[in-house]
């Protein structure tokens, strides 16, 4: 299966990830390859059989929803590239 | 008197251990032989991606003044580690090999990290990977290549390659690495290191960055099996800040472990011998499974027909989960920002454009379209599906046996460079350990010996029942008594 050039650029749009031409050039090819590999999944006759959802049998038990400590303020921010008190900032959204 | 440092970097973690309990050695010694070790040859293998020389000193100090009144708190009291940088270090910088966490300095330890300091190890460093656990080589680590000890044109594997180059080179007597396809296990029979990847929800992945995150699992790799297995136990069990951490009691791993292989029954799937292997690896494995039977094990004829198809299934998954994962390098909290001057959207992408490598750009575009509109129910879920078929083969083996044994991987440790330029090529590597991640089943890989033609290690693979981390390693101490130590590299 051949993912086009548009393709590309539209996973890449959904995916928040700027590409330069030759990555897409090359990004086509691979991802078509490695795409055409996956594709035997469809040999298999999968129909009545459940999704692995969760690889723990066991199932997820629920802490108790109590207060405890968490990063302060000034931890969280610490790797901020920007920020000002205890706001992280960003450039602006709306105009 | 003590031993000179050359000699105390040659002990096992069980041996360095008992002579820090004897008092032959300080802790001390065995930090400054670790790090005199690091700087003499990590210019050469590319191991380390930073030492932590004042915190293991003051780590080592501290163990000395404990063992001095008789309190060494656990085996690994005084003992130096390194961690690969996928686990969060307080205070420590961690990149996961990627340019989009250069600088970052995580506000908390991983669990894990905090349990193994808690038991006295001394950790003097962190480790070369692959970029955000993406990669079979080490290839992909953002910052530089990573050398395979026994020759150092090849790869150590991946993804935790420093994790194992660095027991394998004698710089530490034990590391953590993570395994999300076979990124432990590789690695481990690449360097001939023991490695285990413990079953789904053993370890606690609290403050490890995330890839794929319904395989991703922390293990230990060491030189002997008996060090692994004290690692995994300072490690093992229930975590409440890990909603996947599983409640099930750890069992002793060190207290069966000489119990020898007699009795075992020892599935060999017809489908990982049936050719497609390199003619010395099958012929290591072929003689492991060999020794078995005169130690007493009986071989089982099992199939796993499903697990032809891990590959394609787990390059749906991983790469789905990935993209999810690391959506949250964006430049908004941590890590690298660029681009900020052309608005938020421009800032998202660049920041991705700039930090990323090539194979967690791949991986992120190959799971968006797996996940993308249209295309969930024929990828992702038909892959989660096929999941459980996989699992499935497994339980049914287990009915007829108690270890599934066979090849690590189809070759020995190939050449740097080697397969770079073709992603499906170096995916095909993991063949092998891939399955025991879909099935949430504990792995291990143990040394089988040398393959002959190139001298490089060959490691067999070991996956056991759910939780039975204790029998796979007591099949693999049998092993490893019978054929004894692999001659260490000249590094």
């Amino acid at each position: 299966m051949a993912l086009t050039l548009d393709e590309v650029r539209r996973i890449a749009a959904l995916a928040r990830l700027r590409l330069s031409p030759e990555e897409e050039q090359t990004f086509a090819g691979q991802l078509s390859a490695i795409l055409d590999h996956v594709a035997q999944l469809s040999e298999l006759d999968v129909s009545g059989v459940e999704p692995m959802t969760h690889a723990l049998a066991e199932g997820v038990p629920l802490r108790a929803d109590e207060v405890r400590p968490g990063l302060l303020p000034d931890e969280a921010l610490a790797n901020a590239p920007a920020r000002e008190d205890t706001f992280f900032v960003v450039p602006r959204i709306i105009e | 008197m003590s031993a000179p440092s050359t000699e105390l970097t040659t002990l096992s973690l069980a041996d360095a251990s008992a002579l820090l309990a004897g008092r032959g050695a300080s802790s001390r010694e065995l930090v400054a032989a670790a790090l005199d070790r690091i700087a003499a040859t990590d210019g050469r293998i590319g191991a380390f991606l930073r030492t932590t020389p004042e915190r293991a000193r003051a780590a080592a100090e501290a163990a000395d003044a404990r063992a001095a009144k008789g309190a060494r708190r656990s085996p690994l009291d005084g003992v130096p580690i390194a961690l690969k940088d996928i686990f969060l270090t307080k205070g420590v910088e961690t990149t996961c090999a990627s340019r989009i966490l250069e600088g970052f300095v995580p506000p908390y330890d991983a669990t894990v990290v905090e349990r193994l300091e808690q038991a006295g190890a001394v950790v003097v460093g962190k480790l070369n990977m692959d970029e955000f656990a993406m990669g079979s080589s080490n290839e992909n680590s953002a910052f530089k290549p990573c050398h395979n000890p026994y020759d150092l044109a090849r790869t150590p594997g991946g993804s935790s390659g420093g994790s194992a180059a660095a027991v394998a080179a004698r710089q530490v007597y034990g590391t953590l690495g993570t395994d999300t396809g076979g990124s432990i296990r590789l690695p481990a029979a690449f360097c001939g290191a023991v490695g285990v990847k413990p079953t789904y929800g053993r370890v606690s992945r609290y403050g490890v960055i995330a890839f794929a995150s319904s395989l991703d699992q922390v293990g230990p790799l060491g030189r002997t099996v008996r060090d692994a297995a004290l690692l995994l136990q300072a490690i093992a069990g229930h975590d409440p800040r890990d909603l996947t951490s599983s409640t099930r009691p750890v069992d002793d791993y060190l207290a069966g472990l000489e119990g020898g292989a007699r009795g075992l029954r020892i599935g060999v799937p017809r489908e990982w011998l049936a050719g497609g292997l390199a003619p010395g690896v099958e012929r290591a494995v072929r003689e492991a499974l060999a020794r078995y039977e005169r130690l007493g094990a009986t071989l089982v004829d099992v199939s796993l027909p499903h697990s032809r198809y891990g590959i394609a299934a787990y390059y749906l998954i991983a790469p789905a989960e990935a993209s999810s994962n690391l959506a949250r390098y964006d430049g908004v909290r941590f890590g690298l920002r660029a681009g900020e001057a052309r608005g938020l959207k421009e800032m998202y992408s660049e920041t991705r454009e700039r930090g990323f490598g090539a194979e967690p750009k791949r991986r992120i575009m190959l799971g968006t379209y797996a996940l993308s509109a249209g295309y969930y129910d024929a990828y992702y879920l038909r892959a989660q599906k096929v999941r459980t078929l996989v699992r499935r083969d497994f339980d049914e083996a287990f009915r007829a046996c108690d270890v599934v044994a066979g090849p690590v991987a189809p070759t020995v440790a190939f050449r740097l460079g080697e397969k770079t330029a073709d992603p499906l090529q170096m995916y095909l590597a993991d063949v092998f350990t891939i399955t025991a991640n879909l099935a949430a089943l504990p792995g291990l890989s143990v040394p089988c010996g040398l393959e002959r033609e190139s001298g490089m290690p060959v490691g067999l693979q070991l996956v056991g029942r759910p939780f039975d981390e204790a029998t796979l390693l007591r099949a693999a101490r049998a092993l490893e008594r019978e054929a004894g130590p692999l001659p260490a590299p000249e590094v």
